[in-house]
């Protein structure tokens, strides 16, 4: 198990929070919070050792598409593709709403 | 339309889901919440990632305008297995739910049990919380109901096996397993012959939820869907306790088993015509 | 075969209840100057069900205890219950399972915890094994937990064996976790750390007690009888390594 530490560009934070997913077998689970203004902070603790390159190039993937609002996202990843990741996030983000 | 169309999966649903699909809309409220990640002490030193509500929701709320607490097991988060925090959060909301009763509150209890038992990393302290939740139905039974729902896909196991066992009534489907022990488990202390835990048509003939009501050891036996779980829950919370619950039954089931030929091996069959009497 | 020892050595001069399975011991007898009724599973290697020959918990005995218990509480004299624990396991078995063990075992549970909600004072010594479903239909409801210091007394969920195959571990490195998670060790030591016992104490001949051990074992019990004030369970919580049993239900009382 490792725990890994991101932090990326963001804009302003949501008023809500949400949480989306398990720590089941393939799954993770995703707490989304309001963050401080211009920042995304995520804090991942995954079952897979080695992966801090894998996650960061899938995080860049997901918000270089747009800028994500200032979120402190905790994940608790029990050995989740990245699709599934990316689906988890995806699913977060609608919850909280994004404006 | 059909029942396919109108049908929603009980079992698909998510522990949090399911509280929230019984209790009257609008009146959920959960305790410790997981935003407030109140998580294993335990896990994480044994490199095992835990979850921020440790597998367990706490809601209350009402049924029919009843006060109720429901406690749903997560089936997906280490197998529903229950470790310190989780339990203590059973445990706990029985605990109060009987207090409530004491001070002029009646307020009851309806538990989702999907769990195959004491979460090993946690071993005793597991054990000692479902020593607690023991104890804490045993005590709110005496005032209302406590209702058990298995609903499938994990099934019921080990420790809270009993638990369900003590519960005023017993609400199982079709995927429901309830057993004390894992088959795994038996076959590694009893051996292949005694039980093949890879016999899936055999460990649900013994085991499953239609047998299991058959025999009398489950009081309703329901489709996998919302609104039927949902209605014969509410239903039973109105009946109001049993005369005497089935853990109470000792006389009848020493008589029983004092009739039973344990010579041979036993099949399902032989199992509800000694509980329920031969049926036409 | 502890049990049937120290039930021998405890319940000397008691009278022995009938109409139980032969695989319960239990007796009417006077502990300091009080009456009480002792209960313990023992071996019976004539039992019905095979699987249960063994001084496990099956179905004749979760039920019999429950049967035991109820007349004690029936006596309606609130007795004290001294619940002697030396239980291998429960019976794992296909009769067992099909015949709802599960239900067996919660009898035996409700019938504990019922008696301490009457009043009874409900104690549980410890001279062996006390090993999950076993521990819990008998024992585990007691007021008051009291263990003899020795090896050979444990408190586990499942044997090693099993736990090993269950969480995809050897032995050896289940032995490694158990070193540093109290919670998982199988020691006496360990398990005392979590808060859930009364009182451990040593005795010289713990398989076959002389006078000085019953005297001070019953001495123990006598002082356990006396302590118990309330029909709950809260004099288990309270240790650092069971912290968070105690934050969780503080936080419920605070959110409910």
């Amino acid at each position: 198990m490792e725990t890994l530490s991101f932090e990326f560009p963001a804009g302003q934070p949501p008023k809500g929070r949400a949480l989306v997913g398990c720590v089941g077998s393939g799954d993770l689970e995703v707490l989304l919070e309001p963050g401080t203004a211009g920042t995304l902070t995520i804090q991942v603790q995954t079952s897979v050792n080695g992966a801090q390159q894998r996650w960061q190039h899938l995080f860049e993937r997901i918000f270089q598409e747009q800028t994500p609002p200032a979120l402190k996202i905790d994940i608790h990843d029990f050995g989740a593709t990245p699709g599934v990741v990316r689906l988890r996030l995806e699913q977060g983000f609608e919850e909280i709403g994004h404006d | 339309m059909t029942d396919l169309l109108t049908k929603h999966s009980f079992v698909e649903l998510g522990a949090r889901q399911r509280a929230k699909a019984l209790l009257d809309v609008g009146t959920y409220r959960e305790l410790i919440d997981p935003f407030q990640r109140v998580m294993s002490p335990w896990l994480s030193r044994q490199g095992v990632v835990p979850q921020a509500d440790d597998g367990v929701v706490i809601a209350k709320g009402s049924i029919a305008g009843l006060p109720v607490v429901v406690a749903a097991i997560e089936g997906n988060f280490q197998g529903g297995s229950l470790g310190e925090v989780g339990g203590a959060k059973i445990a706990g909301a029985l605990e109060l739910a009987g207090e409530d009763n004491r001070n002029g509150i009646p307020t009851r209890a309806v538990l989702l049990l999907e769990t195959g038992g004491v979460r090993l990393q946690e071993a005793n302290l597991g054990l000692a919380a479902i020593a607690d939740i023991h104890a804490a139905i045993v005590d709110l039974r005496q005032y209302q109901p406590v209702i058990g729902v298995v609903a499938g896909s994990v099934g019921c196991f080990g420790g809270m096996s009993i638990a369900a066992g003590l519960c005023s009534y017993l609400v199982v489907t079709r995927e429901a397993r309830l057993g004390l022990n894992g088959p795994q488990v038996i076959e590694q202390e009893a051996g292949l012959e005694e039980y093949d835990s890879r016999d899936r048509p055999f460990i649900w003939s013994l085991t499953g939820g239609e047998q299991r009501f058959n025999s009398g050891l489950a009081d309703r036996y329901v489709a996998d869907d919302v609104v039927q779980i949902q209605q014969t829950v509410s239903a039973l919370l109105q009946q109001g306790a049993p005369e005497q619950p089935r853990s109470r039954r000792a006389d009848f089931y020493l008589a029983r088993l004092a009739e039973l030929d344990t010579a041979a091996q036993i099949e399902p069959a032989t199992v509800s015509a000694l509980y329920q009497g031969e049926r036409p | 075969m502890r049990g049937l020892q120290w039930f021998n050595a405890l319940s000397a001069g008691a009278t022995p209840v009938e109409g139980l399975p032969d695989s319960l011991k239990v007796a009417d007898g006077v502990l300091g100057k009080q009456a009480v009724r002792f209960i313990a599973v023992v071996t019976d290697p004539n039992n019905r069900f095979p699987r249960a020959r063994s001084g496990e918990v099956g179905l004749l005995e979760g039920w019999g205890l429950a049967k035991a218990v109820d007349e004690a509480i029936a006596t309606g004299d609130k007795r004290p219950i001294i619940a002697i624990v030396d239980v291998p396991s429960q019976a794992y078995g296909r009769r067992e399972e099909a015949l709802g063990i599960h239900q067996a075992l919660a009898a035996a549970a409700d019938s504990y915890a019922r008696a301490r909600l009457a009043g009874h004072p409900v104690i549980a010594l410890l001279v062996g094994k006390a090993m999950s479903g076993a521990f819990l239909a008998h024992g585990y409801q007691a007021n008051r937990l009291i263990a003899l210091r020795d090896p050979g007394v444990m408190v586990h969920a499942m044997g090693k064996a099993s736990a090993a195959r269950v969480t995809l571990r050897s032995v050896e490195e289940l032995e490694a976790l158990a070193a540093s998670v109290p919670p998982m060790a199988y020691d006496i030591d360990s398990y005392a750390s979590l808060g859930l016992l009364w009182e451990t104490l040593s005795v010289s001949q713990i398989e076959q007690p002389t006078s000085d051990d019953v005297a001070r074992v019953t001495d123990c019990l006598v002082q356990a009888i006396k302590d118990v004030a309330q029909p709950d369970l809260k004099g288990r919580l309270g240790a650092t390594n069971r912290a968070a049993s105690s934050l969780v239900r503080q936080l419920l009382r605070e959110q409910w």
